[in-house]
């Protein structure tokens, strides 16, 4: 009897241990194959300013990206941060209206970027008749990344004591002097925690991006101009498949630009957990 | 003065929380207007049902049912291999892993969280493809390995949840350390590893382009696991591109129906995670 306990016992006890290393294992394999294959073919070329098929460069398609995510947030990051400010500070427990934003935000958030590209196009490029454009691809960006914006940032507003407002309101503001001069400074490294995640998330897109801000290969001078961001480039390397070298350098820079951009996000966000 | 700055303010407090209402609104609106006419010009039955997609021919045949069965099979090996793996590895971390260990595992299951899927379908075409081809099962494996830092991050927080005392209790019955983990507070904490198994069909259901990448993208009925398959998400981005008129409402269609299975998957993870708390 004993023994049969121990036996199950250690199976139990192994297949633990070999799924954790079976995850371990592929995280390893993973970043460690990118990196390997990747690092090596990084040449100066790759970084020249414009893009040819000679040089296959991603500067344009980096400095599309950094313009992109800018724009993405410049349309997000107000509303978001003000939707955030409604569902904590303004909106009455039990409010249906509240519990219709909670839905809709949790559906948008499992959408799956394929359909926001989709959108994108029914709406942003075709209806509106933007065409294939920076300013639709960010638009599209801009409502994936909401449900994250909004999330985080009520979080973050939720976590600033209430003391602080009794404070404030006993020393005589205002509802939104509160709101803007103690509540929103408290909250801020949560918001910005929140922003660098969504700014992960934009640098790592590419389905929304295919069909709304196009391909085009050079740096944009106007909004109204396609272009593509470093996801979007590797995926259109990939799909030549002639350069599968510089598919790998590029695959490389966006993997540590992204783990980056997340641990950023992470420190922070432990930084005020371990505040409070 | 005052008293207008703070009615104004609050009355764009109340419409920023708005917008997400508003999106989800046009998102539905733009997909079924474009998408439900061709629905109804091709048939509903033989759209959803049609195992024929050819476009090209004349008359065309847009059948999307090879693209159903494509993402529900590579939605299922994901999760066959997504939930063992995940699920254990959450057990893992919650109860077993040591301090030390932990500190290293957890960043680096959040690191693979954030890899954006054109790298994930970069490593698959390099290292999962030339083992088993463009096929049903390299999507498989690869959709797998996507969908463990979801799986993982919900589970284990479920876990955690489960009172102490469950843990003791069993203990005290005389039960083992692992034995009082796998009987007792995992299936206590049954509703939230089903959610953390929802959310990771939902996420590998609606996985476009490392698929893409990987599973060879062949329109036709799938017939085995070492062939190719092409998935819905797939068939939008393959062929919107180039496609014109009906064609390219068919493909908005294959969206809404994509767009429906998220939805229900949503409303079960959200009705699940309410249970779960």
């Amino acid at each position: 009897m004993m023994g049969r306990k121990n036996a199950s016992e250690r199976f139990m006890a192994l297949i633990t241990w070999a799924a954790a290393g079976i995850t371990l294992c592929t995280l390893l394999f993973l970043v460690g194959f990118i990196l390997v294959k990747g690092i090596p073919h990084l040449k100066p070329s790759l970084f020249s300013l414009s893009y040819n098929s000679e040089n296959v460069s991603l500067m344009p398609a980096l400095v599309s990206t950094v313009i992109m995510t800018l724009m993405a947030l410049i349309i997000a990051a107000p509303p978001g941060v003000f939707a955030a400010i409604y569902l904590t500070e303004y909106a009455r427990r039990g409010n249906k209206a509240v519990s219709l934003v909670r839905l809709t935000t949790e559906t948008l958030s499992g959408i799956p970027s394929i359909v926001y590209g989709l959108f994108g196009l029914l709406f942003f490029v075709t209806a509106l008749g933007w065409g294939f454009s920076m300013l639709a691809g960010a638009f599209t960006l801009s409502i994936m990344i909401l449900p994250l914006i909004i999330r985080s940032a009520e979080e973050a507003l939720k976590a600033v004591p209430d003391a602080y407002r009794e404070g404030a309101f006993g020393l005589g503001a205002g509802k939104l002097r509160t709101v803007f001069r103690i509540v929103l400074p408290g909250a801020m490294p949560g918001i910005l925690a929140g922003i660098i995640l969504a700014v992960g998330r934009i640098v790592g897109e590419t389905a929304a991006l295919i069909y709304t801000a196009g391909t085009v290969a050079q740096i944009p001078v106007s909004p109204m101009q396609s272009a593509r961001t470093l996801s979007v480039h590797m995926y259109a390397l990939s799909r030549e498949g002639l350069h599968m070298d510089e598919g790998c350098a590029t695959a490389a820079v966006l993997l540590v630009t992204v783990v980056l951009i997340n641990a950023v996000s992470a420190r922070i966000a432990k930084r005020i957990g371990g505040k409070a | 003065m005052n008293r207008m700055r703070e009615k104004t303010m609050s009355a764009v407090f109340l419409i920023s929380a708005l917008t997400s209402i508003l999106a989800v609104g046009l998102i539905c609106l733009f997909l079924l207007v474009n998408g439900i006419p061709a629905m109804r010009k091709i048939g509903l039955f033989n759209f959803l049902l049609g195992k024929e997609w050819s476009p090209a021919d004349t008359p065309a045949v847009f059948g999307i049912f090879p693209m159903i069965l494509g993402s529900l099979y590579v939605t299922a090996g994901a999760m066959l291999i997504g939930v063992l793996v995940g699920v254990l590895t959450a057990v893992f971390l919650a109860r077993v892993c040591p301090q030390k260990l932990y500190k290293a595992l957890k960043p680096g299951i959040e690191l693979l969280a954030g890899i954006p899927s054109v790298v994930y379908g970069f490593f698959g075409m390099a290292a999962i493809v030339p083992l088993t081809g463009n096929s049903i099962l390299s999507a498989c494996i690869l959709l797998g390995i996507m969908i463990l830092p979801t799986i993982i991050g919900v589970a284990e927080s479920a876990v955690r949840a489960v009172p102490e005392q469950y843990y003791e209790g069993a203990l005290a019955l005389g039960a083992g350390h692992y034995r009082s983990v796998f009987c007792v507070l995992l299936p206590a904490a049954r509703s939230g590893v089903l959610a953390a198994v929802v959310l990771g069909v939902g996420r590998a259901i609606g996985e476009t382009m490392a698929v893409i990448m990987v599973a060879g993208n062949q329109a036709r009925m799938p017939v085995s696991l070492f062939r190719g398959v092409r998935t819905l998400t797939a068939n939008i981005v393959l062929e919107m591109g180039y496609a014109a008129e009906l064609h390219r409402e068919a493909l908005v269609a294959t969206g809404v129906v994509l767009f429906v299975f998220i939805l229900i998957i949503n409303l079960s993870f959200s009705a699940l995670k309410r249970k779960a708390e």
